[in-house]
């Protein structure tokens, strides 16, 4: 599932970061933010008017992500517990 | 002994320039959001061994893969490649310590560069509120890098820091290249760092209350209302005060001196004139009250998450948001904001309607028109008459930025995709010695403006006013044959179908050098037409309503600032942005003055 498809508050994992081209710098700099594999990963707040953009929790860190931004990003929904990293 | 070179760097927002201002004694700009700091500083400070320290604050950066003209400052000079810097002998990098799972990723990225390096671990009585508890000695074992504890917004709080520099022998780290540095980020953490499941509760229920979907956007606007209304009622009885005091000093001067030049020059030019903007100090310091405890507070990135949508549909970003609240202030500080954001076009965009925000320096004029026009009334009890039509002009400069935005947008077609990718803050109440000088230096900025350019340019226009004199036998005022008269004749040409008589026209072109110029001209020039009420009864009298909604239409778009356009200049480095700006404002201005005023006169 990728992160724009997550609903608010339902707890989930990364499982990995989508290039969509070649040498694609927000990606690049979503994994620099620690969007990588094993993090747990909240949706905690939508903008008005259509949830974009979405605020996000990391470890935490809130970052507001766009939907495009939200949809490189994939993950598993559940706790880092049950979900292998 | 040599001087020593350190560089301050880190993730965005985690207190470099607070511990640049507490090491070096200087007062650079702190704030609570991702991007304050948008180019080097320099300062020094005298070890206790007596050794020189040169330090430099950049710009913060999640990485050395800059993605934004600020960010490449920061990679340039820990690279070695920034022109006229030499590389740093000791790089300081600053941490969070509430944040270390995101930051300690850029440390390993700057070990990697195998450079002396120390990590100063910064906000340690922040993360023990929130009961963080961070191993120092544990840290510094794994990262292999020495590890100081600081608290750069308290006194004292950066001394381990000066001693520490002062006294080890710095040394270079392994720079061993790390497999996967995220790993390497959890392992360390789990060694060295014991936090609580949930260290954020506080923020996350506020932030269930601002960021509500229909209560965020009421908060927002009922914030910024409350800024206008703020700014008309409590400032009234200080400016009283304030008028009052200019009055009696013009009225003790012309008792003193002896009817002639030296009393026309100090009581009509520069008593009526500088007394006509330093009656603004108050509203402006209020302006910037609000404006600074929102930038402490956290809440700026909050409002641009908000407004990002909005804002992107005219071509915008809600990264464009905090450049252009500053622009409120003025719009220089605004426009060289608009470093942080990444995307080139937009950071045009940003630029280009940076001006249409209504800076502080318009308020004089505003004030001034609404006081003499617009009756003090209470509407629906609670809101004041004069505070809503400040709104609404306010309100007129967003809606037209926004036009303006559009258009641009639709003019180059922009297809690409634009990121937002930003950093929301923790929540944290504003200091209030960092608010208190603040507001110190903006008055002092605002009174050596008055000190200075308004001085001279009331002095300036004196003289322009009261020579040559007269012919013998002439029958008006003798301002109208001098040789500002005969300037204002010109202009009223190319300005009569907006209204304006010839005392306006004069009053616009020192408005060029500074806006609320405008205002201590135009009571300099009717002192000298021999009015002797304050300037506010005069327009009230001698100007009909259009004329003077002319003019407030004239001033929201205002194409009057030089050194708005020097900025403009320096920061796009092309000449023909400047025109573009120039040449769009005017158009506008023009068309709205000469729309404002022909329909008044009509309805009229």
């Amino acid at each position: 599932m990728r992160l724009s498809e997550l609903q608010k508050n339902i707890p989930a994992v990364v499982t990995g970061v989508v290039d969509t081209g070649a040498d694609d710098p927000i990606a690049r700099r979503l994994r620099e933010l620690g969007f990588v594999a094993g993090e747990p990963i909240r949706i905690v707040a939508s903008a008005p008017l259509g949830r974009d953009p979405v605020l996000v929790q990391i470890g935490s860190t809130r970052f507001a992500l766009r939907q495009s931004e939200a949809a490189r990003v994939e993950v598993t929904a559940g706790t880092a517990g049950q979900v292998p990293a | 002994m040599s001087v020593l070179q350190i560089a301050l760097v880190g993730n965005p927002n985690c207190g470099k320039t607070a511990l640049f201002n507490r090491l070096t004694g200087a007062r650079q700009k702190v704030a609570n959001y991702a991007g304050v700091t948008i180019e080097r500083k320099e300062g020094h400070y005298t070890a206790p061994s007596g050794r020189q320290v040169r330090v430099l604050d950049l710009p913060g950066t999640y990485s050395l893969a800059a993605t934004s003209p600020d960010e490449a400052i920061t990679r340039d000079v820990c690279l070695g490649r920034h022109p006229g810097e030499a590389v740093p002998d000791l790089i300081v990098c600053v941490v969070d310590a509430t944040n270390l799972r995101l930051h300690l990723r850029f440390v390993l990225e700057l070990k990697a560069l195998g450079r002396p390096l120390v990590l100063a671990l910064n906000m340690v009585d922040a993360a023990q509120r929130r009961g963080i508890v961070v191993d120092a000695a544990a840290l510094a074992r794994e990262l292999g890098i020495p590890v100081v504890a600081t608290v750069a917004v308290r006194r004292h709080g950066a001394q381990a820091l000066v001693e520490w520099i002062d006294t080890a022998a710095v040394a270079a780290p392994s720079a061993a290249p790390v497999g996967d540095v995220h790993a390497e980020v959890r392992r360390i953490l789990a060694v060295a760092v014991g936090s609580p499941r949930d260290t954020a509760a506080t923020d996350q229920a506020i932030d269930r209350v601002v960021l509500h979907p229909l209560a965020g956007p009421l908060i927002l606007a009922a914030v910024m209302f409350l800024i206008f209304q703020a700014v008309f009622a409590w400032a009234a009885p200080l400016m009283d005060g304030i008028e009052a005091g200019f009055g009696a000093l013009g009225a003790g001067l012309a008792a003193l001196l002896p009817d002639g030049l030296l009393r026309s020059l100090l009581v009509d030019g520069i008593v009526a004139g500088v007394g006509g903007v330093v009656v603004f100090l108050p509203q402006i310091l209020i302006l910037f009250l609000f404006i600074l405890v929102l930038e402490e507070s956290g809440y700026l990135p909050r409002a641009a998450f908000l407004l990002d949508r909005l804002m992107r549909r005219v071509g915008l970003t809600g990264r464009s948001f905090i450049p252009l609240l500053s622009s409120f202030a003025c719009a220089i500080p605004g426009i060289m904001a608009t470093r942080s954001i990444a995307d080139p076009r937009d950071r045009l965009t940003t630029i280009l309607i940076a001006p249409l925000m209504t800076c502080s320096a318009r308020l004089p004029v505003y004030t001034l028109l609404i006081a003499a026009f617009i009756p003090q009334r209470s509407v629906a009890g609670v809101f004041n008459l004069q505070g809503i039509v400040l709104f609404a002009l306010y309100a007129a400069g967003i809606l037209s930025a926004m036009a303006v935005a559009w258009v641009v947008k639709r003019l180059r077609r922009d297809q690409g995709e634009h990121a937002l990718l930003m950093e929301l803050p923790a929540y944290r109440w504003p200091h209030v010695r960092d608010v208190a000088i603040g507001l110190w230096e903006r008055a002092m900025i605002f009174l050596k403006r008055v000190g200075g350019i308004i001085l001279a340019l009331t002095v300036i226009l004196w003289f322009l006013s009261s020579f040559p004199a007269p012919p013998d036998g002439a029958s008006g005022p003798a301002i109208q044959y001098s040789l500002a008269g005969r300037i204002g004749g010109l202009l009223e040409i190319v300005f009569a179908p907006l209204g304006f008589n010839w005392q306006i026209c004069i009053a616009l072109v020192p408005g060029l050098a500074a806006r609320e110029v405008a205002v201590s001209s135009l009571a300099t020039v009717y002192a000298l037409s021999g009015h002797e009420e304050g300037l506010a009864a005069i327009v009230a009298t001698q100007w009909s309503l259009p004329t003077a909604l002319s003019l407030l239409a004239w001033y929201v778009f205002a194409p009057m600032c030089l050194s708005t356009l020097a900025t403009v200049r320096r920061e796009t480095n092309s000449w023909r942005q400047v025109w573009i700006m120039a040449g769009y404002l005017f158009a506008l201005a023009y068309a709205a003055s000469l729309a404002t005023y022909q329909i008044g006169r009509w309805l009229a």
